[in-house]
C-alpha cells in the first residue's frame, strides 16, 4: 500500500470513529469564539476533535497547530470528509483570510500566538478595513493609531466589519503615517474588541439580516507586539488579505462541480420547468426564458474551466493572469443565476416572510438580495475591471 | 482532463507561429486578396503546410499521418486565425480527413489518405443547402439506379468548393427534406461530368463556392459512410469541424483584441493616451474575460475529442457558441475603438471583423448552439 492509500484509510477509519452522527447531516456550521454558540451539542465536540488534529485548518504547518498535510493528503481528507456527509467544522475568517495572510507576514512570536487559537476556533476575527470615507478608495483610509509607550492609541469607525458584534478580535487597517503618501503611511493591527474604547452597532441589510457592523474606536488600545508587517507596511498585507477574500467570493460565481457542469443544471433549468411551465415535450415552455437559462449555463461551463485551467496553470508555476477576472465575472454570474430564478418564480419569489411561499421561496428571495453585495464587497467589479486593464492589460493611468 | 497544453503540442504551437508570422503574415492574405488569385491560397505555402505535416495531423499513423489530436490541429489553426492565412488545412486537414478516417472503408482510406498527408489532395464538403446552417435539410437527390447513383441538387456555402480535387456531398436516398434518416455521402471528383462549379466572392476574401449538380453519375463504391446513414457520421465530423473552426475564431479574436490594445496605448486625444479613459478601459477587460473563457472552452472541447468524451456535442457547441459571441464582440470593438482608422481598409481590424462574420455562419451560429445546446441538455 502507498503512503497515500495508508492516509485514506487512517482518516476513513478516524472519521467514522470521531465524526459524531448529527455532524453527518446539513446544517450550520459554527463560528467559535470565546463566547461559542453551538446549535446542537455534537458541533461542539466535533469542533474539539478536528482542532486537535489540526484538520480545521489541514494544511497549515503542524507547529502552528496545523494539519501539516499536503495537498494531496488534503484531496484525500475532503473527499473522506464529503463520502461521509461530514459538515465542515469550523467557519472562520481567521482560516480564510489573516492565516494566510500571517502565515506569509507576521513574525515567528505572532504566528505562534494567534495561528492555534485560529486552528481550535478559540478566537472569532472579523475584519476592519472600509470606513465610511473610504470605499472603493481603501488606502485613503483615515482610523488612526498613534503610539503611546508600548501600545497605540486607535481613534475612528469601521464599516462593513462582518459579524464584529459577535467577533473576539478584528485585523485592522490604520493610519500610522500621516505624513506619508496614502498608500504608505496604513499599519496592519490586531484589536482586541473586548475593551471599552471599541463599540459596535449592527447594520440592518436590504435581506433583512444584520451581518455587518459598523465599529467605532474612541481611544481603543492595542499592543505594540500586535503590528504585523511592519510599521507603515500595512498595504502589502492587506492586498494579499483582499485576493485570499476575492477568491473565497468568486467561488459563489461557481456553482457547478469541476467543470461547472452538473449542479448548474438542476437548478436553473429546473427551476424554469418548475415555475414557468413545461411543454408536452416536457421541455421548458417559454422559449424566451430557455434560451436565457442555457446562455447562463454556457457561461456557467466557461467559467468552470476558466477556473480550472487557472489552477492548473497555477499549479505549474505560472500564477495565471485571468485570476484577476474572477472576481468580476462570478459574481456578475451569480447575481444574473438569481435574477433569472426570479423571473421564472414570478410573484413566488417575491415573499418577505410566513404563509404562502415554502422556505425554498422564502430563501432564493433572501439570497437573490445577499447576492448584491457579491460586487461590491471585497473591490466592487468597477474596482475590478479597473485591476484588469491597468495589472493584466497594462492600459496606462495617464 | 489537462486544459493546458503539454510540452509537445506548445512547441507545435510555437512552430506554427513562428512559421506563419514569417511566412504568412496579414500582408500574404492581403496579396492573394488583392490579386484576385484563383486558387484563393498560395500553392507553394500549403506545400510546406503540408510538409510541416499540418495536413496528415488527424491522420492515424497507418496511412502515414501523424495523429497528433485536435488540440495540435487547434494550435495551428488559432495560430491561423491570428495573421489570416488562406490554406485548405480546414477543408481538408480536419472535414476530409475526419470524414475518410471515421467514416471510409479499408479501400477508400488506402487511396484517399495518403494523399491528404502528401497534399496531392484537397476535399471540400458539399451540405448546405441554404442560408443557414441545417445538416439534414438535403434535397440534394441521390437515385438509385442498378449500381449506380444519380445525384440532382444544389448546394452552396461549399468551404474551398472551388479548388478542391474530391467533394463528399451530402444527399438524400431516401425520406424528405428534413428527415435525419436516409441521407447519403457521396465521394465525387470535381471534374465528373455534370458538376457546375462557381466560386462566390464572400467578404472575408475566402473560399466558397455554389455548387449544381445535374445527372451526376457514381457507383455504389462511392459511397462514404453507411448508404441512408449519413447522419451519424456527419455529425461526429461536424463536431470535431466546429471546434476546429472555434480555434480560428480564438485566435482571430486574440488578435483584433492584442490590435486594439496597441491602438489604445497609442493613440492620443484630449492630450491623452486614449487608454488612459476608463469608459474604455472598462470595455477593454470586459473583451479581456469574456477571451479567457473562450479560450478555455476551446481548448477543453479540443481535449473532448482527443479523449473521445461522452459530453462531445456539447462541448463542440459550447466552443463554438462562445468563440461566435466573443469574436463578435471583440471585433465590433476593434473597429469602433480604432475610430475612423478602423473602418479603413489600410488598418487590418476591418478585414479580422469580416472573417469572424463568415466564420460566425460556419456550421452553425451562436442561435443554433444555444438551440442544440438546450435541446441536448434537456431543456
Amino acid at each position: 500500500m502507498t503512503d497515500l492509500q495508508t492516509f485514506r484509510e487512517e482518516t476513513k477509519n478516524w472519521l467514522e470513529a470521531n465524526c459524531p452522527p448529527e455532524m453527518r447531516k446539513p446544517g450550520d456550521v459554527a463560528w467559535g469564539g470565546r463566547n461559542a454558540q453551538y446549535s446542537h451539542p455534537d458541533q461542539k465536540i466535533w469542533l474539539e476533535r478536528m482542532g486537535d488534529k489540526g484538520w480545521t485548518c489541514p494544511t497549515w504547518p503542524s507547529e502552528y497547530g496545523g494539519g501539516g498535510l499536503s495537498k494531496e493528503e488534503n484531496k484525500i481528507l475532503q473527499e473522506e470528509m464529503g463520502a461521509i456527509g461530514a459538515r465542515s467544522p469550523l467557519a472562520s475568517f481567521g482560516i480564510w483570510m489573516l492565516g494566510p495572510a500571517l502565515l506569509e507576514f507576521a513574525t515567528e512570536e505572532q504566528k505562534k500566538e494567534h495561528l492555534p487559537q485560529i486552528v481550535k476556533g478559540e478566537i472569532w476575527w472579523c475584519q476592519g478595513y472600509s470606513e465610511p470615507g473610504s470605499g472603493s478608495d481603501l488606502a485613503s483610509l483615515s482610523t488612526k493609531a498613534v503610539e503611546d509607550g508600548d501600545q497605540y492609541i486607535v481613534n475612528g469607525q469601521k464599516v462593513w466589519t462582518s459579524n464584529a458584534d459577535k467577533a473576539d478580535k478584528i485585523f485592522c487597517l490604520v493610519r500610522t503615517g500621516p505624513q506619508e503618501p496614502k498608500h504608505e503611511g496604513i499599519s496592519f493591527l490586531l484589536i482586541d474588541m473586548d475593551q471599552p474604547g471599541v463599540t459596535t452597532r449592527p447594520i440592518k441589510l436590504i435581506s433583512g439580516k444584520s451581518p455587518f457592523c459598523e465599529t467605532f474606536f474612541d481611544d481603543a488600545k492595542a499592543p505594540q507586539k500586535d503590528l504585523v508587517g511592519g510599521l507603515n507596511k500595512g498595504w502589502t498585507v492587506a492586498k494579499r488579505l483582499l485576493e485570499h477574500e476575492r477568491t473565497m467570493i468568486s467561488a459563489m460565481g461557481l456553482t457547478g462541480g469541476g467543470d461547472g457542469s452538473q449542479k448548474t443544471k438542476s437548478g436553473l433549468a429546473e427551476i424554469g420547468k418548475k415555475y414557468a411551465g413545461i411543454d408536452s415535450d416536457q421541455k421548458i415552455s417559454d422559449k424566451a426564458f430557455r434560451k436565457k437559462v442555457t446562455l447562463h449555463d454556457l457561461n456557467s461551463r466557461a467559467f468552470g474551466l476558466t477556473m480550472q485551467r487557472v489552477g492548473e496553470e497555477t499549479k505549474v508555476g505560472s500564477p495565471s493572469p485571468a485570476a484577476a477576472m474572477a472576481k468580476y465575472y462570478g459574481t456578475e454570474h451569480n447575481k444574473l443565476r438569481y435574477e433569472l430564478m426570479l423571473e421564472a418564480m414570478g410573484t413566488s419569489a417575491l415573499g418577505w416572510e410566513g404563509e404562502g411561499f415554502s422556505m425554498e421561496e422564502l430563501a432564493i428571495t433572501r439570497d437573490w438580495l445577499r447576492t448584491k453585495a457579491n460586487s461590491i464587497e471585497g473591490g466592487t467589479s468597477e474596482v475590478q475591471l479597473n485591476v484588469i486593464s491597468k495589472r493584466v492589460l497594462g492600459l496606462p493611468d495617464k | 482532463m489537462a486544459l493546458i497544453l503539454n510540452e509537445e503540442q506548445q512547441s507545435l504551437k510555437d512552430i506554427a507561429s513562428e512559421f506563419l508570422q514569417s511566412n504568412a503574415p496579414v500582408t500574404h492574405f492581403r496579396e492573394i486578396r488583392d490579386t484576385q488569385n484563383e486558387l484563393g491560397y498560395d500553392e507553394s505555402l500549403w506545400m510546406e503546410m503540408v510538409n510541416l505535416g499540418w495536413s496528415g495531423i488527424l491522420i492515424p499513423e497507418e496511412y502515414g499521418g501523424f495523429d497528433f489530436g485536435m488540440v495540435g490541429m487547434g494550435s495551428i489553426l488559432e495560430e491561423a486565425g491570428k495573421t489570416l492565412t488562406p490554406s485548405p488545412l480546414f477543408s481538408t486537414g480536419v472535414l476530409g480527413a475526419s470524414l475518410l478516417t471515421l467514416g471510409g472503408n479499408d479501400s477508400q482510406k488506402q487511396t484517399y489518405l495518403p494523399q491528404i498527408v502528401d497534399g496531392t489532395l484537397t476535399t471540400a464538403l458539399a451540405l448546405e443547402e441554404s442560408n443557414r446552417h441545417a445538416p439534414y435539410s438535403i434535397d440534394t437527390q441521390a437515385k438509385k439506379n442498378g449500381d449506380q447513383f444519380i445525384i440532382s441538387g444544389c448546394k452552396n456555402f461549399v468551404i474551398d468548393g472551388h479548388s478542391s480535387n474530391l467533394l463528399i456531398v451530402a444527399a438524400r436516398t431516401e425520406g424528405s427534406v428534413n428527415d435525419e434518416s436516409g441521407i447519403t455521402l457521396f465521394l465525387v471528383n470535381s471534374d465528373s461530368q455534370g458538376v457546375e462549379i462557381t466560386k462566390t466572392s464572400m467578404v472575408d476574401s475566402r473560399n466558397a463556392a455554389n455548387i449544381k449538380f445535374s445527372d451526376v453519375t457514381v457507383s455504389s463504391d462511392n459511397i462514404l459512410g453507411e448508404e441512408n446513414n449519413g447522419a451519424s457520421l456527419l455529425e461526429v465530423v461536424l463536431d470535431r469541424a466546429q471546434i476546429a473552426i472555434s480555434a480560428e475564431m480564438l485566435g482571430n479574436a486574440s488578435q483584433a483584441f492584442n490590435l486594439t490594445l496597441e491602438y489604445l496605448k497609442e493613440r492620443k486625444q484630449f492630450g491623452a493616451v486614449i487608454g488612459t479613459f476608463q469608459a474604455l478601459q472598462h470595455r477593454a477587460a470586459e473583451m479581456y474575460s469574456e477571451l479567457e473563457l473562450t479560450k478555455s472552452s476551446v481548448i477543453a472541447a479540443c481535449n473532448a475529442v482527443d479523449e473521445n468524451s461522452n459530453d462531445l456535442r456539447r462541448m463542440a457547441s459550447l466552443a463554438k457558441f462562445k468563440s461566435g459571441e466573443t469574436n463578435h464582440l471583440i471585433t465590433n470593438e476593434a473597429v469602433q475603438m480604432h475610430g475612423g482608422v478602423g473602418v479603413t481598409d489600410e488598418y487590418d481590424v476591418g478585414l479580422f471583423m469580416k472573417r469572424a462574420r463568415v466564420t460566425e455562419q460556419i456550421f452553425g451560429n451562436s442561435e443554433y448552439h444555444i438551440d442544440r445546446y438546450a435541446t441536448l441538455s434537456d431543456y
